[in-house]
This record gives C-alpha cells, sequence and structure tokens, in this order.
C-alpha cells in the first residue's frame, strides 16, 4: 500500500510549550488511524499541521508527494470533519455547500450518499443559525465526503449526533477504507470505532508513544473490545514506555 | 459570505438608523451647509467605531468557517481577503444607502458626495485596521479591547495630543510638522476632505485652515484622499502577510 501521509520530525511549539515533539509518522492507504491521547496531547495540532492550519516550526508533512508547505494544492485530496462545526448564520445549508462546491469546482463528481442518509435536502433552506449542534455536525460530514477525497481527517465525528446518523457516518467510513482510503479519526468513544479503526496513534505530551495494528495490540493484550485493549495498554505499557 | 452579511440584521439596523439620523439631521436646520456638518461630525464619531467593532466581532466569530474554508484548496489570501470584503462592502454600503440616499434627495451637490466618499473611505480604513488586529491578535475578548481603545485613540485622544502640541510649541513654526501629523489620523483626514469642500472657514478649525493655506483646496482634497487611501491599504498589505504565517 502507498504511503499517503509522511510526516517526518514534526516539531511545533506554542512559546514555551511543546504541543508536538519530534513527531515521525508513514499513514497508508486503506488504514483507519484512531488518534488518541489526553486533553493537551497535541491530537488537535497534528491534524491542524496536516491541513496547513497550524505551521509546525521544524520538519515537513508530505501528502501523496506533495510537500504541505509549498503546494496548497493538497487540500483537494483531503475531507475534514471540523469538531465544531461554526458557520455563517445567515446563509442557509444549501447556500454553504454551493460555496464549497465552488471552491472546489474542479471536482465534478459528487458523493451526496450521506446528504440523502441524513434527509439534508429536506431541510436545506434552513439557516444555519435554526440549526442544532447535531445538524450543523451532520452539514460537517456530508462536505468532509462530498469530494470523495483520498483522505479523511474526522475531529470528533460521531459527538452529538444521534443513534440512526452515527451509524450511518460509520458504515460510510468502513466503505471508505474498503476502497483504500486512507482515514484519520480523532475520538473519545471508543466504543464508536469498533470494527473501524485498524490502528492506534498514541499521542501524550506531544510525544507519539506507540503507532501499532489493532490486531498487534489485540495480540499482546490478550483483549478484543478496543476500549478493554487501550485501557489495558495504559496500564501496563505506557509507564513502561515512559522510562 | 457577503449574502450572509447583507441579512445581517445588525446591518440592516445600522443602515436604518443613518437613514433617519441623515433626514432628520437635514430637516432640522433651513441652512443645508449646517445640515452637513452635522451629519460628517455624526460620521466622524460613529462610523469609524462602528466600523472597526462590528469587523473585528465578526472576523472572530467567523474563525471556525475560516478554519473551515482553509482546509479547502484554496489560498488563505483569497480566504481573508474575501471575508474582508464582505465586511468592507456591506458596512460601506449600509452607509452609503443609509446616508446617500437622503441626501441625494434633500442636499444633492458636489459637497454631499464628498461626505458619501468620505464615510466609506472611513469605513473601508477601520474595517481594515479590524483585520489587523483580528491577524495580531490571540483571542477575541482582547481583540476587541484593542479595537475600542483604536477606535477611541483616533475620535477623541489623538486630536487631544494634537492640541497639546500645538500648544507647547506655539513659538516655533509647526504649521508642516501639524499636517504631517494630521496624515497619521484617519479622521482628521476625513474631516479636512470634507470642511475644504464647505466654504465655512471659520468652522474649518486650524487644521483646516492649515490645509487651505499651505496646500490651497485641490491639492489638500488629493493629498487627504491620498493619505486614506494608504490607511485602507497599508493595514491590509500587513494583514494579509501576517495571517500567512498565523496559527489557527
Amino acid at each position: 500500500m502507498e504511503i499517503m501521509i509522511r510526516i517526518e520530525g514534526l516539531t511545533k511549539s506554542f512559546g514555551k510549550f511543546k504541543a508536538l515533539d519530534n513527531i515521525n509518522l508513514h499513514l497508508q492507504q486503506g488504514q483507519a488511524i484512531s488518534l488518541l491521547g489526553p486533553n493537551g496531547s497535541g491530537k488537535t495540532t497534528l491534524i491542524k499541521s496536516i491541513l496547513g492550519l497550524v505551521i509546525p516550526q521544524q520538519g515537513t508533512i508530505t501528502i501523496d508527494g506533495m510537500v504541505i508547505k509549498k503546494d496548497w494544492t493538497y487540500r483537494a485530496k483531503i475531507g475534514y470533519m471540523p469538531q465544531i462545526g461554526r458557520y455563517p448564520d445567515n446563509m442557509t445549508i444549501e447556500q454553504v455547500i454551493r460555496m464549497v462546491k465552488e471552491i472546489r469546482k474542479d471536482q465534478k463528481v459528487h458523493d451526496e450518499e450521506l446528504m440523502e442518509g441524513f434527509g439534508i435536502e429536506a431541510i436545506k433552506n434552513k439557516t444555519m443559525r435554526s440549526l442544532s449542534g447535531g445538524t450543523r455536525q451532520k452539514v460537517s460530514a456530508c462536505l468532509a465526503f462530498l469530494f470523495s477525497p483520498d483522505i479523511y481527517i474526522l475531529d470528533e465525528p460521531t459527538a452529538g449526533l444521534d443513534p440512526v446518523s452515527s451509524e450511518l457516518l460509520k458504515e460510510k467510513m468502513i466503505k471508505a477504507r474498503a476502497a483504500g482510503k486512507l482515514i484519520l479519526i480523532t475520538s473519545h468513544v471508543l466504543s464508536d470505532l469498533e470494527g473501524i479503526a485498524s490502528h492506534i496513534i498514541y499521542l501524550q505530551e506531544g510525544k507519539l508513544m506507540f503507532y501499532k495494528s489493532v490486531e498487534d495490540l489485540q495480540a499482546s493484550t490478550g483483549e478484543q473490545k478496543l476500549n478493554k485493549v487501550v485501557a489495558q495498554v495504559m496500564r501496563t505499557q505506557l509507564p513502561a514506555m515512559a522510562h | 459570505m457577503l449574502l450572509d452579511l447583507f441579512r445581517n440584521k445588525i446591518i440592516l439596523i445600522y443602515t436604518l438608523i443613518l437613514a433617519v439620523l441623515s433626514v432628520s439631521v437635514l430637516n432640522l436646520d433651513s441652512n443645508p451647509s449646517k445640515g452637513l456638518l452635522s451629519l460628517l461630525n455624526i460620521t466622524l464619531l460613529f462610523v469609524p467605531l462602528i466600523s472597526i467593532l462590528f469587523a473585528t466581532i465578526y472576523f472572530f466569530n467567523s474563525i471556525e468557517f475560516t478554519e473551515l474554508l482553509l482546509s479547502q484548496p484554496i489560498k488563505r489570501k483569497k480566504v481573508i481577503s474575501a471575508q474582508y470584503l464582505g465586511v468592507a462592502i456591506s458596512l460601506s454600503a449600509a452607509y452609503a444607502l443609509g446616508v446617500g440616499v437622503p441626501l441625494f434627495f434633500l442636499v444633492s451637490g458636489i459637497a454631499s458626495l464628498v461626505l458619501v466618499v468620505s464615510g466609506v473611505l472611513l469605513t473601508l480604513i477601520f474595517c481594515s485596521l479590524a483585520l489587523l488586529i483580528f491577524v495580531k491578535s490571540k483571542d477575541k475578548t482582547k481583540g476587541i479591547g484593542v479595537a475600542i481603545v483604536v477606535a477611541l485613540f483616533f475620535t477623541l485622544l489623538f486630536d487631544g495630543l494634537l492640541l497639546a502640541f500645538i500648544y507647547s510649541f506655539s513659538e516655533y513654526p509647526i504649521d508642516e510638522a501639524v499636517i504631517a501629523i494630521i496624515a497619521f489620523n484617519p479622521i482628521d483626514l476625513a474631516r479636512v476632505l470634507m470642511l475644504l469642500q464647505l466654504d465655512t472657514s471659520a468652522l474649518m478649525g486650524y487644521s483646516g485652515a492649515l490645509f487651505k493655506k499651505f496646500l490651497g483646496s485641490a491639492t489638500g482634497s488629493i493629498f487627504s484622499t491620498v493619505c486614506m487611501m494608504l490607511w485602507v491599504v497599508l493595514p491590509l498589505v500587513f494583514s494579509l502577510r501576517i495571517f500567512r504565517k498565523k496559527d489557527l
């Protein structure tokens, strides 16, 4: 499998605080990676560095062969779903979607499966102000999946979604992974990632603690359920790794 | 983005208030020139403050959407310029409609046109400054605080300092220096630009008289217009440059 995201020696500090400390990662096609770590461990900074929202002091990020510092067009390969989706209050759903389509107008084929599943068509004339948090989350998800990108970056995708929509989104993630896409998910709800995540990246205090496949972790811990696996790893292996 | 702003209730209310003020001020006085002066004072006092506050708050409130847009294949410069244009155009349109339309029907003439132009220029300038504040500051509360301080500095404090300067150096030939200093306050520039049009030298004040004496009406107008344009462009250029490297 081809390497889609190559991160080398990535370091980012805000003042004295080191948000990311010499991170090296090679992420491949067909992987669904769960990005874990306590609050403030650098998960968001890592995602934002990949998206080019945060500019790191050291290190390089290469997306599908493009060094992101030099070339902004690489973002056409990424679909991003932010944790908090806030949109201009007075725009309707349809206007927001049309605006993003306008930005990516060289991509003619649109994947509107999620929009149909969530029933966005029926509420497309509502303004963003009038939407509930969950509905806004649905709009964010639709936007991330609209252009069938090679890489999906989903920040807490299922938080705030109702069970039906959450299942729909999960099915969509599984399909995308089967189609050979790379999915990067941060989520604290580990049970939601059951059957989706193929790999786990664990960050702590800006350092990469481990990057392993779920099978390896299941074998080494003897547990099957994802949340038990992670709990077990945190109890037994992390203290050993820290020293 | 523009669509969002045109439907913004605050912009609508701003337009209406300006319109009501213009009509009532112009009807109050039989002398149109006096009416224009009152409108000028209203403009100089409120337009900078409202523009800078509204624009700063808008930039900070749309930060999540800005992030979403920046995660699309689009240049940073394009996103931030679109935001600036959206805010600046809608606030300018509000001013042009609110003040321009009543003026057109009640006191049409060159002087009215100049008032509308200087009001629009002030709007553009203070939106530029708001953008600079936005890219320089990390959080919303601080940003809004700085915006208020900047607006008050130019509306109130600057003139006080200028007066103190003129007072303490009154024995020296400082006329040119005063003209140069005025170029550093966009609000004074707008005042001078307008007063050069109205032939009310008594009301022109020290700075206006200086402009007329040294530069003449025509050169004075061109000088202050050019300075105001610089006030629009320079903060904008700085903002774009800083935003290129900003962490979001």
